[in-house]
């Protein structure tokens, strides 16, 4: 079994899709960090088999919206003194802004790009969200 | 209120504010000379990054004929698009020198865009194969001139419903009434969007079917909106010429039709309508037209505030 050591201060990332937890790690930009960092892939886990996990020694302000675009179950967890102090609810965005690209060649989106890329959620089951200029639907974190 | 709102999508209004439109279009058409001075002083900026014939003309007639003034561009090579300059730049200096501005652009989203970036009023006259809220105005005022309302009937939509924007402002303005239903005639590639069939037709309950057969359907039709495949949409040439001719209205099949059951068309038409059914009584495209530039005086005069 693999052993990453607990944290003291800082955040856990967990219950992540197997998969998924490189994307993350790329998007909070981790690669850059400082201060110490795990990503640990296809971690067993009893509900998903199989899970990503991301501790980051450090307490850094997390993008709820882009995790909850990715994955409204996983769990974050805040870490003070070595103890869970508070655990985050994700919840499905309504609104997302610059996180999805429009796809659409058709879209003004393809042209011009000084503007907020907005996308509004149409279904929280399949987690799929339309364009605010073209209504292009997409799915941008498929299950 | 009406007054300094644009229309960039059919659901920008109430139906209480179309009605308000829909209401003055009728007068205008009682009396037009009552209106020919009410806009004196005004300018129209006509931005077409795109051909146009009727709309852009509608337009401008539209609004000299309310007795107000037009400048503009009618393809972006004449203008500072050719430069590469942005449509937000583009549109904020045209607010410094008109009052009230019409957009057509070849990219979906674009009037959305420019209107972010403005305090005047903004027109949609068909952004890519998106939305083209103003040609739906002409649409409705057609049909209620033709039925008296838009309530209870079926109704057709044939041709190219994934790229027509035309066809897709007009079914989302039609799904918020009572009784409509739809039968939506295209090859399998050409059906409407996702976001048409998903969030407008099945979230208002409206019963609709996709069929691939025109005839079968003719004798259940109120209104039969016929569209043209548009090459300008595709960016394969073989596809277009694929699904150009799949459906052509002409006079055997408008033989399945009801006697009153109207044919609409947005026009430019091609080959999808046999010029033989243009002297059909049933054939209204070109009195759509028409209506076209006396519903656009009455979104003018609304959105400046004028009546």
């Amino acid at each position: 079994m693999l052993e990453i050591t607990s944290i003291e201060k800082g955040i856990v990332i967990d219950h992540i899709q197997a998969g998924y937890g490189i994307q993350l790690f790329n998007y909070l930009k981790l690669d850059k960090a400082e201060y110490s960092v795990a990503l640990i892939h296809n971690a067993f886990s009893q509900i998903m088999g199989k899970k990503d996990i991301i501790k980051i020694n450090n307490a850094i302000d997390i993008d709820y919206d882009f995790l909850g675009l990715i994955d409204p179950n996983i769990t974050i967890n805040i870490i003070e003194n070595g103890k869970i102090t508070e655990k985050v609810k994700l919840e499905v965005p309504k609104v997302v802004k610059n996180i999805i690209i429009c796809k659409n060649p058709r879209c003004v989106t393809s042209i011009e790009t000084y503007f907020d890329q907005v996308f509004h959620l149409v279904d929280k089951e399949k987690r799929s969200y339309r364009c605010e200029y073209c209504d292009d639907i997409v799915i941008p974190y498929p299950k | 209120m009406l007054a300094g709102r644009s229309l960039i999508d059919p659901s920008d209004f109430t139906r209480e504010e179309f009605r308000e439109i829909f209401d003055l279009a009728h007068q205008i058409i009682s009396n037009p000379e009552k209106y020919s001075k009410s806009c004196e002083g005004k300018i129209l900026a006509t931005l077409f990054y795109e051909p146009s014939t009727r709309t852009r003309f509608s337009f401008e007639a539209a609004m000299l004929r309310l007795g107000g003034k037009i400048i503009g561009f009618s393809e972006p090579n004449s203008s500072s698009a050719a430069k590469g300059e942005s449509i937000a730049d583009t549109i904020r200096t045209i607010e410094c020198y008109a009052d009230i501005a019409v957009m057509r652009h070849p990219k979906e989203g674009a009037p959305r865009v420019a209107g972010q970036y403005i305090t005047m009023p903004l027109i949609n006259a068909g952004d890519g194969g998106h939305q083209h809220p103003t040609q739906t105005l002409t649409d409705i005022l057609t049909i209620e001139r033709l039925k008296g309302n838009v309530e209870n009937k079926v109704y057709g939509f044939c041709g190219d419903l994934k790229f027509g924007r035309t066809v897709h402002s007009l079914i989302k303005f039609l799904s918020n009434y009572e009784g409509v239903k739809f039968i939506l005639i295209s090859p399998e590639e050409l059906r409407v969007p996702e976001y048409i069939r998903e969030e407008i037709i099945k979230k208002n309950g409206i019963p609709f079917k996709e069929v691939e057969k025109m005839d079968p359907y003719m004798g259940e039709l109120d209104f039969l909106y016929m569209t043209r495949v548009q090459r300008e949409r595709f960016f394969n040439e073989e596809d277009y010429i694929r699904l150009k001719d799949r459906f052509i209205l002409d006079m055997d099949k408008m033989k399945y039709a009801k006697e009153d059951t109207y044919i609409l068309h947005p026009l430019p038409r091609v080959n999808e309508i046999s010029i033989e059914v243009d002297a059909d009584p049933r054939a209204q495209y070109f009195v759509q037209a028409k209506n076209g530039m006396f519903v656009r005086m009455a979104l003018i005069l609304k959105l400046l505030g004028i009546y």
